[in-house]
């Protein structure tokens, strides 16, 4: 049974203005199987959540842990965090000119499970994720989002998501930019790993929309850097009747505090 | 570089250059040319043509006496490209050029016989002809590649080993031939290099002629291209990777001088560690005869380390309205550490990922070269320099 905690996370962030602190003592646990859903309005922190997970050289973590499995994710260098089996679906794929998503998917798998994947299989399976997806087969061949289209990128996160089998993924607003088919193919193909994988998932979205296509067992409310309030789906029912406003009175007075 | 902008007080041209108060030559077609090295001044390294390059490095081969004796090569066969010497004053010699520069004079001044390439027939084929030991001895040489009308064929004139040469080739391209020229720089670390490359292109012709310099300590290759006759089409490409306390340079230049010609040129560079160094400079001319003319050239370096310097000048010269298109771009830009990121979230670990990166950037020379053989050697190379870090 695998777990991600994050435990009392403080992360900082260099600007132009100064050191700037975006988490303000994040606890989370994620079981494996379990879908949460982290909620909140722009400027609140989420992204900054995904990227520590992932360990962006940006983000300063000055105090907490990330454990997976009781291992500290923290001491692991990015490549070290995905083949010990967290993934990060990326809001803003970057464009890797020259290299094709065979080639990158191959790789990636290959550097993932240690040895390369027998070749007939390996075909078979992308072949079947990208049909699954409704990616076209010449997908293949193009360079990693290099002209794809908003939609076109996001079902390419979600066709590694499938094929590299993580223990746990962190959705980045993966529904943002989505038209509704989009959306329910994306969606589908989360379910898909879920299900298959017992995959935990930590889904990070603005909006509740992608909820109705995706069941979390968890909603937690991100505000100001920690999480304001937490519940059941039945909370997401409720940000979409009221929206972020309730919240924004607490937001107002933790920006009031001055950063370290 | 491309730019829409109305003239300022600051655009270049306007006013004097801070290099000197002579007047620059107007026009890239006019400048002075001579077989004869007497006729070009000794080098003080601010001559426009020498001020990016280390001119005290090889004094030898632009001031000094060379030995102008047949090179050791070692050629393959194949049907259709024969190799004979011709003496200095063979008809072919001198058709598609005149040297721009001295040490382009003194290898004119100097060699004994030319080295002839003809390549004759409509099937594809391709032959190599590699220079290889020519030792610490300043050398000249002569190279003239000959496709016949209609013919086709590839031709890689390699270089590997040590090597102190200054040297000239000519490419003459019949009417409606279509030739490749492959010239590749796989020199030993203390190798200098100094080509005047010269093509000619017939009517109906096309030419793909690819620099790849890998190896050596100062390599300097400089093709320029003569569209002389109508329809006539170079596709001018070149790939180069510099390592630590390397000067890899090319000085381009197209000369659309026919109707209905069309240039491309891309090149693309990488830089490795401290003094790697890259000059490129790009001029492209469309005369006044030259109506409907295509032409785009642009630069692309990648820098992936501190402590490199790259130059990228490209330079469009048009004298008649009436053309198709003409556009140039240059960009050097540093290693993105966001696909660095991306591909390490991926598992890729770090090493590996910048060996994607690279490849990935000099991938669209490689894939164009057209020979499957070469590119699978020249990926090996590629992938060795990487290693070199």
């Amino acid at each position: 049974m695998s777990v991600l905690e994050i435990k009392n996370l403080h992360v900082n962030v260099e600007t132009e203005q100064g050191t700037r602190e975006i988490l303000r003592g994040v606890d989370l646990v994620i079981n494996e199987g379990e879908i949460h859903a982290i909620m909140g309005p722009n400027g609140s922190g989420k992204s900054t959540l995904a990227y520590t997970i992932a360990g962006h050289p940006k983000y300063q973590v000055v105090e907490g842990e990330i454990l997976l499995d009781g291992e500290n994710v923290l001491e692991m260098s990015v490549d070290e965090r995905a083949r010990a089996g967290v993934f990060l679906a990326m809001q803003y794929p970057v464009e890797i000119p020259g290299v094709t998503v065979t080639n990158f998917l191959r790789t990636a798998k290959t550097a993932i499970d240690g040895e390369a994947p027998a070749i007939r299989g390996w075909i078979k399976d992308v072949r079947e994720s990208m049909s699954n997806l409704k990616m076209d087969s010449a997908f293949a061949e193009r360079n990693v989002n290099e002209g794809f289209s908003g939609g076109e990128k996001k079902r390419n996160e979600i066709l590694q998501l499938e094929l590299l089998k993580p223990k746990f993924a962190v959705l980045d607003e993966t529904d943002s930019g989505l038209d509704v088919d989009a959306l329910k193919i994306v969606s589908e193909g989360v379910n898909r790993a879920h299900a298959n994988t017992g995959l935990g998932v930590l889904l990070i979205t603005h909006y509740t929309r992608i909820l109705r296509y995706i069941k979390p067992d968890f909603v937690h409310v991100f505000v100001a850097g920690r999480i304001a309030e937490q519940g059941g789906a039945e909370l997401a029912d409720r940000l979409e009747e009221e929206g972020y406003d309730r919240y924004q009175v607490a937001e107002s007075a933790a920006e009031a505090v001055p950063a370290e | 570089m491309t730019s829409t902008a109305m003239p300022t007080a600051g655009q270049h041209g306007l006013v004097a250059h801070s290099d000197g108060a002579f007047v620059p030559v107007q026009t890239r077609s006019e400048r002075f040319r001579s077989v004869n090295v007497e006729d070009f001044a000794p080098i003080t390294g601010r001559e426009h043509e020498w001020k990016l390059s280390p001119v005290a490095a090889f004094a030898d081969l632009t001031g000094g006496e060379l030995d102008g004796s047949r090179l050791a090569i070692e050629t393959t066969d194949a049907s259709g490209i024969s190799f004979s010497y011709i003496p200095r004053d063979d008809a072919r010699i001198g058709t598609a050029g005149t040297p721009e520069e001295r040490a382009s004079a003194n290898a004119w001044s100097t060699f004994d016989e030319a080295l002839l390439v003809s390549v004759t027939g409509e099937d594809e084929k391709i032959a190599f002809v590699t220079r290889t030991g020519l030792g610490d001895t300043p050398r000249a040489a002569h190279t003239v590649i000959e496709a016949a009308p209609n013919s086709r064929g590839f031709v890689v004139l390699a270089g590997t080993g040590a090597a102190r040469l200054s040297e000239n080739v000519e490419i003459i391209v019949g009417a409606g031939a279509s030739l490749t020229v492959v010239s590749l720089q796989e020199w030993d670390d203390e190798a200098v290099h100094l080509s005047s490359q010269f093509a000619r292109l017939g009517r109906d012709s096309f030419l793909k002629h690819i620099v790849v310099s890998l190896g050596g300590k100062v390599v300097r290759v400089n093709p320029s291209t003569h569209l002389a006759e109508q329809g006539a089409d170079i596709e001018a490409l070149g790939l180069y990777f510099a390592d630590a306390g390397q000067h890899l340079e090319q000085q381009v230049y197209v000369h659309h001088d026919a109707p209905h010609t069309k240039s491309r040129v891309t090149y693309k560079g990488a830089l490795q560690g401290a003094g790697a160094r890259t000059v490129w400079i790009g001029d492209v001319l469309i005369g006044n005869a030259a109506v409907g003319t295509d032409s785009y050239e642009q630069n692309r370096n990648l820098v992936l380390t501190e402590g490199t310097r790259a130059d990228s000048v490209p330079n469009l010269e048009i004298e008649t309205g009436d053309i198709e298109g003409a556009g140039h771009a240059s960009a050097t830009g540093r290693f993105d550490d966001e696909q660095l990121f991306y591909l390490m979230a991926r598992g890729i670990r770090e090493d590996e990922a910048r060996r994607l990166v690279v490849r990935g950037f000099l991938t669209d020379i490689v894939q164009k070269i057209g020979s499957a053989d070469l590119e699978a050697r020249l990926t090996a190379a590629i992938e060795a320099e990487l290693e070199g870090r």
